[in-house]
């Protein structure tokens, strides 16, 4: 099939943007997205030019490194995969397709398609662990029962891979999905209660001081969660939030 | 012993471990914060030794190309973790994980470093608990296991198909902590480019940082390489496409003994190459073949209707199927290690049972479990007499439950769903066990430099267990470098800070930009990726599942040539001062190209076949690899010389005190 491309080119961080054309020719439907960037990277190189920067790396959907926002929409149009898992067969011959880098204010370009996430980073720091020593002889394993509902619960919160298509979906370019979804995983288990009030208070704050936006339940993070992170833990957090107000 | 010093404790095997912990020097903990570690790669290994040696007070810096540790490639490993718990009360316990892994590993492994695997395999598993890490559970509360291949106990641990993840999640954790508390730097979109020695210990590396092109020096007491393995070699695998061998290459370019490189697992359960655009492969996790059958049709006229697609597989009767791996090894069925597995693929691919359009892909079929799974389901549930269809229903719920995220993700890449039709699966290159060779105390030749996980070569001989990388990992990493790397440091608590302007950092930083300008003055008209392709296609015809002398004399003429070409030709667009991915990707496939080379002559030198390495000149009639313990029982430890066909080889010879070296069977 035969593509047109509009690809955002930028750069470095303090170079201004813009969209640039691209025509590409010969994509076969079960190629990968970004193996159809690779052949269109591979005819730029041969003709002299730069090939487009773009943030990949496990391709197989896990390691959360991949963030192209597609025809408007973070990882593109199929849901519940990242941009590597997805396929030209989700397009048709005579597509236009626009690719751009995920847009906040917090995730700032690099270059071309990446964006510096080390703002996830950060609010990880301020809180996202239980504070155990890793050297020393903690109890066994298996002293500590857990339901397994509230085990499989904590692990679906627990998958998120922080590639940031929340915040990419969010009008507001909040990051309640992410920093909720490790809040839950702890407030859920049993070894997350000792820190419960400082971790989310904590979080919370790192969160706003790196200049995310508010919540206001639209419900777009949700549904372009590659991993299906739910609402549900968006409410959870806030009801920790609340209660470690009360407490804190 | 020679220039290759175990420097393994004596004594009985049981006591090795607690032994030398008693007699190794401590560093007391006023002192440790007066000394700097480097550690490269923020995986498993990286990522847990980092925090732990952190938490014991030493100042930490961290080094990954990746834009955060989070995103190292153990969070690809699916299938889960090794430990032994015997929770199952099914007989395990750590003799028998560590004979299983030396037997794994073809015999090709040191005693006393798998045995102290085992032993501080159930901690790993209390330490990543204790984490909040969302293990699998019965319904009862307690931790639930599953089987991996080559064992006959149940002793892997698993969150879902993400294991990986969440264990190195909880890495990630423990090292935000301390980056919280300002013990660990961390140093992200950055490449360590080489080991810098001052009077012949590791003192630190020159990186570069990705974003701005610039290069850094970083000084420290103590090196440590977690860099994971080299399988990109081969282009097409299941690692990620950044993974790289430059850390552990420079190294060895500085002094660092390379160990066994022709030591490569391949996967037998990955989806099958599709066509010549494929930039990458991707795992089905060996914890499907719990479940799953695989098989190919018995009649070749069947292989090729199937093939032409005027046949389905849900059509041919239980009759017409060939189970091979059943009907070979009736002991352990589908459930053989890997190298096993992935040669008995290829050979019923190469005999013309290929079940895809290439003809390179075998059956993993579910069918069987689904009913089985839903006639357990339609019991407990008090149904009376469900038809097939109510069977298949239940049965597909419960499949689901266990392998959900791989189905779907099956599903994605091939268009196809695997609940209805069996998937197609071949091997695919996922883990090298070969890599920097270390003493009992994760040191390298050089001294003041560690490696630690898949970059060493230390615990797996000539083949992996599944489930077993993760467990090293952190074995390494939570457990085990955190007390040997003080018995070295202890002797620099009165050093003071290394400088950086020294004449040895001058000369790195020369040589890496005189590398680089090299690099970029290629005047072909072919990328990187063009050589890449090549060298993987080298690889993987004549160094890959089976090998012959005939192959491996061909591949490394064929590797030097194509290396020549590299340097001369390779064009690489954009700057040195700039973002440039290009630029990245050359530097390591520079590195691949000298690698190939000794992996091939590595290859070429072991006349016997073990484990992963197959030579076709060695193996039984009936197909089944041959070893050849009088002349081959040890490892291969390359020094480098120069160009690659100059390596000298040096040899560790494996003493088996507490096995008795058998033909490994799974019959």
């Amino acid at each position: 099939m035969k593509l047109y491309l509009k690809i955002w080119r930028q750069k470095d961080a303090s170079t201004k943007g813009q969209m640039v054309d691209y025509t590409l020719d010969g994509v076969e439907s079960d190629m990968s997205f970004l193996e159809m960037l690779d052949i269109l990277n591979e005819e730029l190189i041969s003709k002299g030019e730069e090939p487009i920067e773009f943030d990949h790396d496990c391709r197989e959907g896990i390691c959360g490194t991949c963030s192209l926002q597609i025809n408007g929409r973070p990882h593109g149009p199929d849901t519940m995969i990242t941009v590597c898992q997805l396929h030209m067969r989700s397009f048709n011959d005579g597509d236009e397709i626009v690719i751009e880098p995920w847009r906040a204010k917090a995730f700032p370009v690099i270059k071309d398609l990446i964006v510096d996430r080390t703002a996830f980073d950060r609010i990880q720091q301020a809180g996202g662990y239980i504070s155990v020593n890793t050297s020393g002889r903690p109890v066994d394993a298996n002293a500590i029962p857990i339901k397994k509902h509230i085990a499989d619960t904590a692990m679906d919160a627990a998958t998120c891979i922080g590639c940031g298509a929340c915040v990419a979906a969010c009008k507001n370019a909040s990051a309640m999905l992410f920093t909720s979804a490790k809040v839950s995983q702890f407030a859920l288990l049993p070894q997350g209660q000792v820190e419960a009030v400082d971790r989310v208070q904590n979080m919370v704050r790192q969160m706003d001081l790196e200049g995310f936006g508010n919540c206001t339940n639209t419900g777009a993070c949700e549904i372009e969660c590659p991993k299906g992170i739910s609402l549900e833990n968006i409410a959870r957090m806030n009801r920790e939030y609340f209660s470690a107000s009360i407490k804190g | 012993m020679g220039i290759l010093d175990s420097k393994e404790p004596q004594g009985p095997l049981a006591d090795k471990w607690t032994k030398h912990k008693n007699e190794i020097d401590l560093v007391n903990p006023a002192n440790k914060r007066n000394i700097d570690i480097i550690i490269v790669g923020t995986g498993l290994a990286g990522g847990s030794a980092a925090a732990t040696l952190a938490e014991l007070g030493y100042n930490v810096k961290t080094f990954c190309y990746q834009d955060s540790p989070r995103r190292a490639h153990s969070i690809a490993a699916q299938g889960g973790v090794n430990a032994a718990k015997n929770y199952q009360g099914d007989g395990d316990s750590v003799y028998r994980l560590f004979y299983d892994t030396v037997k794994g590993g073809d015999y090709r492994s040191r005693e006393s470093n798998v045995y102290r695997l085992a032993e501080v395999s159930s901690n790993i598993i209390d330490q990543c608990v204790a984490q909040g890490v969302p293990f699998a559970r019965e319904y009862g509360g307690l931790l639930d296991n599953r089987s991996f291949g080559g064992v006959l106990v149940s002793r892997t641990f698993y969150a879902k198909g993400q294991t990986g993840q969440q264990l190195l999640l909880g890495a990630y954790g423990a090292m935000n902590r301390q980056i919280h508390r300002g013990k660990i730097k961390s140093y992200t979109r950055h490449e360590m480019l080489d080991l810098v020695l001052v009077d012949g210990k590791a003192r630190g590396i020159i990186a570069r940082n990705l974003v701005t092109g610039e290069i850094e020096r970083h000084s420290a007491h103590a090196v440590v390489l977690a860099t994971g393995g080299y399988g990109n070699l081969f282009f097409l695998s299941t690692y990620a496409m950044g993974a790289n061998v430059m850390a552990a290459w420079r190294a060895h370019r500085r002094g660092a003994f390379f160990a066994n490189p022709c030591f490569t697992q391949i996967h037998p359960t990955c989806i099958p190459v599709s066509g010549d655009h494929q930039s990458k492969l991707t795992l089905m996790s060996e914890s499907l073949r719990n479940d799953g059958r695989i098989w190919v049709p018995k009649r070749k006229e069947d292989a090729i209707a199937i093939r032409e697609g005027k046949l389905k597989p849900v059509q041919l009767s239980e009759e017409e199927r060939d189970y091979y791996l059943e009907r070979r090894y009736p002991a352990f069925g589908n459930l053989v290690p890997r190298d096993v597995a992935s040669r008995a693929a290829k050979e019923r691919c190469d005999a013309g049972f290929g079940v895809n359009k290439t003809g390179e892909a075998v059956f993993l079929d579910f069918a069987s479990a689904i009913m089985r799974y839903g006639k357990e389901k339609a019991l407990t549930s008090g149904m009376k007499d469900p038809d097939n269809n109510t069977i298949r229903e239940l049965g597909e719920k419960v499949v689901e439950a266990k392998y959900g995220n791989l189905f779907q993700m099956y599903e994605k890449i091939v268009d196809a769903n695997p609940y209805k039709t069996p998937m197609m699966i071949y091997p695919a290159v996922h883990y090298t066990m070969g890599g920097l060779w270390v003493d009992y105390n994760l040191q390298t030749t050089i001294p003041g430099c560690y490696a630690a996980g898949e970059a060493n070569f230390s615990d797996h001989g000539a083949n992996r267990l599944g489930a077993s990388a993760l467990m090293q990992g952190l074995a390494d990493g939570y457990f085990v470098l955190p007390y040997t790397i003080g018995d070295y440091l202890s002797d620099d608590i009165r050093t003071g800070a290394i400088p950086t302007d020294s004449p040895e950092f001058d000369a790195a930083e020369k040589d890496v930009k005189d590398r680089m300008e090299k690099l970029m003055s290629g005047t072909g008209i072919h990328s990187v990726d063009y050589y890449h392709k090549k060298l993987g296609k080298i690889m993987w015809n004549k160094c890959g599942m089976s090998r012959n002398e005939k192959d491996l004399k061909e591949a490394i003429k064929e590797i030097a040539d194509l290396r020549k070409d590299f340097w001369e030709n390779v064009k690489i667009p954009g700057s040195l001062d700039s973002k440039n991915q290009e630029l990245e990707k050359a530097g390591r496939v520079a590195d691949f190209l000298e690698l190939g080379e000794l992996f091939a002559k590595d290859a070429l030198e072991r006349n016997e076949s073990c484990g992963g390495h197959f030579r076709e000149e060695y193996q039984t009639p009936e197909g089944e690899a041959l070893r050849d313990d009088e002349n081959f029982k040890f490892v291969s430890a390359w020094e480098y010389k120069g160009e690659p066909s100059a390596a000298k080889l040096h040899k560790e010879d494996l003493v088996y005190e507490n096995i008795k070296l058998k033909t490994r069977s799974y019959k």
